[in-house]
C-alpha cells in the first residue's frame, strides 16, 4: 500500500496508510534542503564510487532478515559491472527522500514488494551510473566511450589498451548529466544478480557488533518505560508519580497523550522496575466488556448476513447449490495473531523547539516521520528519522508507528535530552496490529461425476483497511480481503476455474487494532480455500492433486507450482509408513506458490511434521539461496500460528502477554523444508511472504490424510488430533 | 556496588541486586550484544556464558553472581569471530534479522562445549532459542559444520 505521493518537487503527502492512526500530513518543505553527508562523489541517487573503489549502493526499501539489502545491491551492481566484492550499501533517511523529491522512490518495505517493486528504477540507476563513468574515462583520454568497456570497474580502452577504475573517474562522472535512456541487460546475462552470492549483512550479526534499534545510545541518553491502557480505547485516568520519583535513577514520570504513562530513568531496568511501582489507574471506556466470544458472536452472525462485499462472482451460485448432486458445507476460521518481532518496539527521540530527531526500526521510514512530524509540533524540515536494523518486521512495523508517536511525545517533555523507549515484551503483546481474525462458511456444489460445478465461501470477519487506512477502502469494501481470490489481476489471481461462484465480504470490525502481518489475509484464505479443495475432493472421492489439476487447467503457473511438489514429494507413491501427505497452493504478492507437507500422528495425538516440499515462482530469482531462506523462514512463521497462534481478549484486554503463554514453534519442531524455486521469468513476484500462505493448509490436508479429522481453525494446541 | 567478571574483565558496577545481568551488561557495562527479547527466559536472546554454563541472562539477577564468576557474552566469543560456530554461521548465511542470532550462537557454543560431536537429537534438545525469521534449520546445519571442522 503505497503512500499517496504529490509528486510536485515543493510538496510531500504521506497519506493515513503509512502514518496511521488516522493521521495525514499535506506538508510543503524547501527543495534539496538537505544532502546526503558526501562520503564520496555520487554518480546519482543510487550510485556512489568512493577513490579506494568501494561502491555504495543506495537502498530505499529496508533489511529486516528478508535479503533484499544483498538482492538490491546485486541488481544495482549487476548493472554497474563494478566488483561485487567491493559493495557496500547505505539508507538515505526519509527527511532527505523528501528533500530530494523522493529520488529513491518509496521506502515502504512490505508486501513482499522490496524488489519485485523497485527492481526497475534501481537497475537503471546502476545502468545510469555505468554509462556516466564510461563517459567519464572517456572524455579523459578523448575518445568515444563507445570503444570503451568495463569489467569489475575496470574501465579499458580498447584500441589503446589504455585502463582506469570507477574509483579514479567516479569525481569527473559525478559532475555528468544523467543518460536519458539506458538498456537493462537480459537477465539470461547476469553474472551478479540471480546467483546465490552471500549476503552483504552477516558478519555483524555474529559477534554483536550489528546496532538495532535498541542498542542506540546517544550522549546524555535517558530511558523510558511505558505502560498504555490495557483496555484498547481505554484512557489513562491518574498515577501517583510521588510513589516512585525517589526511587533509583527515577527522572520523570509523564502522561503520554490520553491513554498512556512512561517513566523516564538513567538505565531502562530502573525505569522498568519503577513503572512496575507505579500505582495506576485505567478508564477502560467502552471496551472494557469485549471477549474473544463476544467478537466470535460479531463473526458468527456475520457468516449468514444479508449484505456482503462481493470479490470473485461467476454463473448462478444459487442454482448450481440448488442443483447439485453432493452439497459440501464447513465452516472455517483464523484467530488474531501476534507478530511477536524478536525485538519489541522501541525508538529514541530526542526533541527541542527546533528539531526532532528519531532512531528507530521502521519498515517504513517516511511514515514514521509523519509520525514525529506530527508527534513534535514541528515542521517537517525540523524532523528527520535515522533508520536502525531490525529486529524483525513482519508488518508490525510497517504501518503504525505508535512507538516513535510515544518516544516523541516523552521526549518533549524533556527536550535536548534523548530519550529511548523499549516496550517490555508484555508491552509489546498488549499492543499489538494484529493479524485480523475472520471466519468463512463454505458451500461446495458436486455434480454426479464429483466435478466442482459451484463454490460459495462467505468470509466475515475483520478489515485491515479500514482499520489502518479506512480512505483505502471502495465504497466501503476493502479489496485486499480477497487476496489469492482475485478474478484477475497481477497480485493475487484464484486459480480454480469454477463455473458458478460467489466469494464475498461481511466485514466485521471488533475494536482491536488489525495489521498487516505476514502473508496478511493470504494467510487465511488460503486456508480456507484449499482445505476446503481437500475436502471437496474426499467428497468426490477423487485424488487431491488430480481434483486441483482439473481446476488449475486454465492457470498454468498455479499448475506448475502445485505439479513441481508434488513430483518432488512423489505424491502418488507410499509415504514411509506412518507417515501422510497434504498438499496446498497459493498465488499472492505476484507469486505463485505450493507445498506439499509431511506429518504423522502418533496413536496419543501428537503431531510431527516431518517434511515439507515447497515452490515458488517468483518470476526472476535475485537470489536463489536468500529465496531458500524466505521459504523456510516463512514456514516457521505460518507453521507457528497454526500450531500455536492464538490471541484472545477477556474484559477488553489481550490475554497473552508472553512467550510463556504465547508459545513459538522452536528448532524441536521444525521440519525438514526442501525448496523449489522456479522462476518463469516474465514477470518479478514477492519472495517474503508467499510461501507462508502454503504452510498451514498443507498440514492440515496431511493431519486430515493422518487421522480423518478436518481441523478447520487454528490453533493445534486447542484441537484433538487422536484418530477418530 | 558489584563487581563482575565480563570477557575477562572486572567492571564494577552500580546496581540494585535484583537487577537481572541481562540489563547490567546491557546498560552498565555497554555491551549491546546480548539481546533482551522477553525478560522471562523463555527466548534465549540474552543467553550468556555464566562459568561456562549458557544462561539466560534476563532471570539471573546479579545478586546470583560474584566477580569470581566467569560472564563471557558474545563480544568475548572470540576476538575475531573467529569461533567455529561464528566461522559455520557465515558460511551457510544463518541469519536473517540476526536479533536472536547472538543468542544462538551461546547457546550452540556451550553445546559444542560440553558435547563436541552432538546429534541432530542432541541439538533439538538443547537449542530452544526462539527465531521468528525461522533460521532453525540453517542453525542446526551449522552447529553440524561447526562441530565437523573441530574434529578436523
Amino acid at each position: 500500500m503505497p503512500a499517496a505521493l504529490d509528486a510536485s518537487r515543493r510538496s510531500f503527502l504521506v497519506g493515513s496508510a503509512a502514518a496511521a492512526g488516522g493521521l495525514a500530513l499535506g506538508i510543503s518543505i524547501p527543495f534539496a534542503s538537505e544532502a546526503l553527508a558526501q562520503s564520496a562523489p555520487e554518480i546519482n541517487a543510487w550510485v556512489m564510487v568512493r577513490p579506494d573503489e568501494t561502491v555504495v549502493v543506495r537502498i530505499g526499501r529496508v533489511e529486516m532478515g528478508q535479503g533484499t539489502l544483498t538482492g538490491l545491491a546485486q541488481l544495482v551492481a549487476e548493472e554497474l559491472e563494478c566488483d561485487w566484492s567491493k559493495v557496500t550499501t547505505e539508507y538515505p533517511t526519509p527527511g532527505q527522500n523528501v528533500a530530494r523529491s523522493r529520488v529513491w522512490g518509496n521506502f515502504q518495505t512490505a508486501g513482499s514488494r522490496g524488489v519485485r517493486d523497485s527492481h526497475d528504477y534501481m537497475r537503471k540507476g546502476g545502468a545510469a551510473a555505468r554509462q556516466m563513468l564510461i563517459q567519464a574515462a572517456a572524455n579523459g583520454w578523448g575518445v568515444p566511450a563507445g570503444e570503451c568497456t568495463v569489467v569489475k570497474g575496470v574501465i579499458t580502452h580498447s584500441p589503446s589498451g589504455r585502463t582506469t577504475t570507477y574509483g579514479k573517474v567516479a569525481e569527473a562522472a559525478s559532475k555528468l548529466e544523467a543518460p536519458k535512456d539506458v538498456q537493462l541487460k537480459d537477465p539470461k546475462d547476469w553474472t551478479i544478480a540471480g546467483k546465490p552470492v552471500k549476503r552483504l549483512d552477516t558478519a555483524e550479526k555474529l559477534n554483536g557488533s550489528q546496532i538495532y534499534s535498541i542498542d542506540v545510545k546517544r550522549p546524555g541518553m535517558l530511558n523510558a518505560a511505558i505502560k498504555a491502557c490495557p483496555v484498547f480505547g481505554g484512557k489513562l485516568k491518574s498515577f501517583d508519580a510521588a510513589q516512585v520519583q525517589g526511587m533509583p535513577g527515577v527522572k520523570k514520570v509523564v502522561a503520554v497523550g490520553d491513554n498512556a504513562v512512561a517513566v523516564v530513568a538513567d538505565t531502562w531496568w530502573r525505569a522498568k522496575t519503577a513503572l512496575d511501582a507505579l500505582p495506576i489507574e485505567w478508564d477502560g471506556g467502552p471496551n472494557a466488556a469485549l471477549s474473544s466470544e463476544s467478537i466470535d458472536q460479531m463473526l458468527k452472525e456475520g457468516l449468514a448476513a444479508e449484505q456482503a462485499f462481493v470479490g470473485n462472482q461467476a454463473g448462478d451460485i444459487k442454482a448450481a447449490i440448488a442443483g447439485a448432486a453432493k452439497k459440501v458445507e464447513a465452516d472455517y476460521g483464523f484467530p488474531y495473531q501476534h507478530h511477536a518481532t524478536m525485538e519489541p518496539m522501541n525508538a529514541t527521540a530526542l526533541w527541542t523547539n527546533d528539531r526532532c530527531e528519531v532512531w528507530t526500526a521502521t519498515q517504513n521510514a517516511e511514515a514514521a516521520l509523519a509520525t514525529a512530524v506530527a508527534a513534535s509540533g514541528l515542521t517537517i524540515d525540523k524532523c528527520d528519522v535515522y533508520r536502525q536494523n531490525l529486529g524483525g518486521g513482519f508488518g508490525r512495523r510497517a504501518t503504525s508507528h505508535d512507538y516513535v508517536r510515544q518516544a516523541v511525545l516523552i521526549a518533549k517533555e524533556m527536550p535536548g535530552t534523548p530519550v529511548k523507549l523499549i516496550w517490555s515484551r508484555e508491552e509489546d503483546m498488549l499492543h499489538g496490529h494484529y493479524h485480523p481474525i475472520t471466519q468463512a462458511r463454505i458451500v461446495g456444489a458436486l455434480d454426479a461425476d464429483g466435478n466442482l460445478t459451484g463454490l460459495r465461501m462467505r468470509i466475515s470477519g475483520q478489515s485491515i483497511l479500514a482499520g489502518v487506512n479506512p480512505q483505502g477502502l471502495q465504497n466501503g469494501r476493502d479489496p485486499a480481503t480477497f487476496q489469492g481470490l482475485n478474478p484477475s489481476g497481477t497480485e493475487g489471481v484464484l486459480g480454480y476455474t469454477i463455473p458458478n461462484l460467489l466469494i464475498d465480504h461481511a466485514m466485521r470490525n471488533p475494536p482491536i487494532p488489525p495489521g498487516f502481518w505476514r502473508g496478511v489475509n493470504n494467510n487465511q484464505n488460503a486456508l480456507y480455500l484449499e482445505c476446503f479443495m481437500d475436502e471437496l475432493a474426499h467428497a468426490a472421492s477423487k485424488d487431491p492433486l488430480e481434483f486441483r489439476r482439473k481446476l488449475l487447467v486454465n492457470h498454468p503457473k498455479h499448475l506448475a507450482v502445485l505439479n513441481a511438489v508434488a513430483e518432488k514429494a512423489s505424491w502418488g507413491t507410499p509415504a514411509p509408513q506412518g507417515v501422510y501427505r497434504g498438499l496446498a497452493q497459493h498465488m499472492g504478492y505476484g507469486s505463485y506458490v505450493a507445498a506439499c507437507a509431511e506429518v504423522s500422528v502418533g496413536d496419543n495425538g501428537v503431531l510431527k511434521i516431518h517434511r515439507i516440499v515447497a515452490a515458488t515462482d517468483c518470476g526472476h530469482a535475485v537470489n536463489p539461496q536468500q529465496i531458500a531462506a524466505q521459504i523456510e523462514g516463512s514456514f516457521v512463521y505460518g507453521l507457528t500460528a497454526l500450531l500455536y497462534g492464538e490471541i484472545t481478549l477477556r474484559d477488553g484486554k489481550v490475554e497473552q502477554e508472553n512467550f510463556d503463554s504465547y508459545q513459538m514453534m522452536r528448532m524441536d519442531e521444525m521440519p525438514e523444508v526442501e525448496s523449489i524455486v522456479m522462476p518463469s521469468g516474465d514477470f518479478w513476484g514477492g519472495v517474503g511472504e508467499p510461501t507462508i500462505f502454503v504452510a498451514a493448509p498443507a498440514v492440515l490436508n496431511a493431519i486430515f490424510a493422518a487421522t480423518g479429522k478436518r481441523i478447520r481453525s487454528g490453533p493445534l494446541t486447542k484441537a484433538d488430533l487422536r484418530r477418530a | 556496588m558489584v563487581n563482575l567478571t565480563i570477557n575477562g574483565t572486572v567492571h564494577r558496577v552500580d546496581a540494585e541486586p535484583d537487577t537481572p545481568l541481562l540489563w547490567v551488561i546491557r546498560e552498565q557495562v555497554g555491551l549491546t550484544g546480548t539481546k533482551y527479547g522477553c525478560g522471562v527466559a523463555q527466548c534465549g536472546a540474552c543467553t550468556v556464558h555464566v562459568d561456562g554454563v549458557a544462561t539466560r541472562s534476563c532471570s539471573l539477577p546479579i545478586s546470583a553472581v560474584t566477580s569470581e564468576h566467569k560472564i563471557v557474552t558474545i563480544e568475548g566469543l572470540s576476538p575475531d569471530t573467529s569461533h567455529p560456530l561464528q566461522k559455520a554461521w557465515l558460511e551457510l548465511d544463518v541469519p536473517q534479522c540476526g536479533y536472536c542470532q547472538t543468542g544462538q550462537i551461546m547457546a550452540a557454543a556451550a553445546l559444542l562445549q560440553a558435547n563436541p560431536n552432538p546429534s541432530d537429537e542432541d541439538i533439538v534438545a538443547e537449542m530452544t532459542n526462539i527465531c521468528r525469521c525461522g533460521t532453525y534449520n540453517r542453525i542446526k546445519a551449522a552447529i553440524k559444520l561447526a562441530a565437523s571442522e573441530n574434529r578436523g
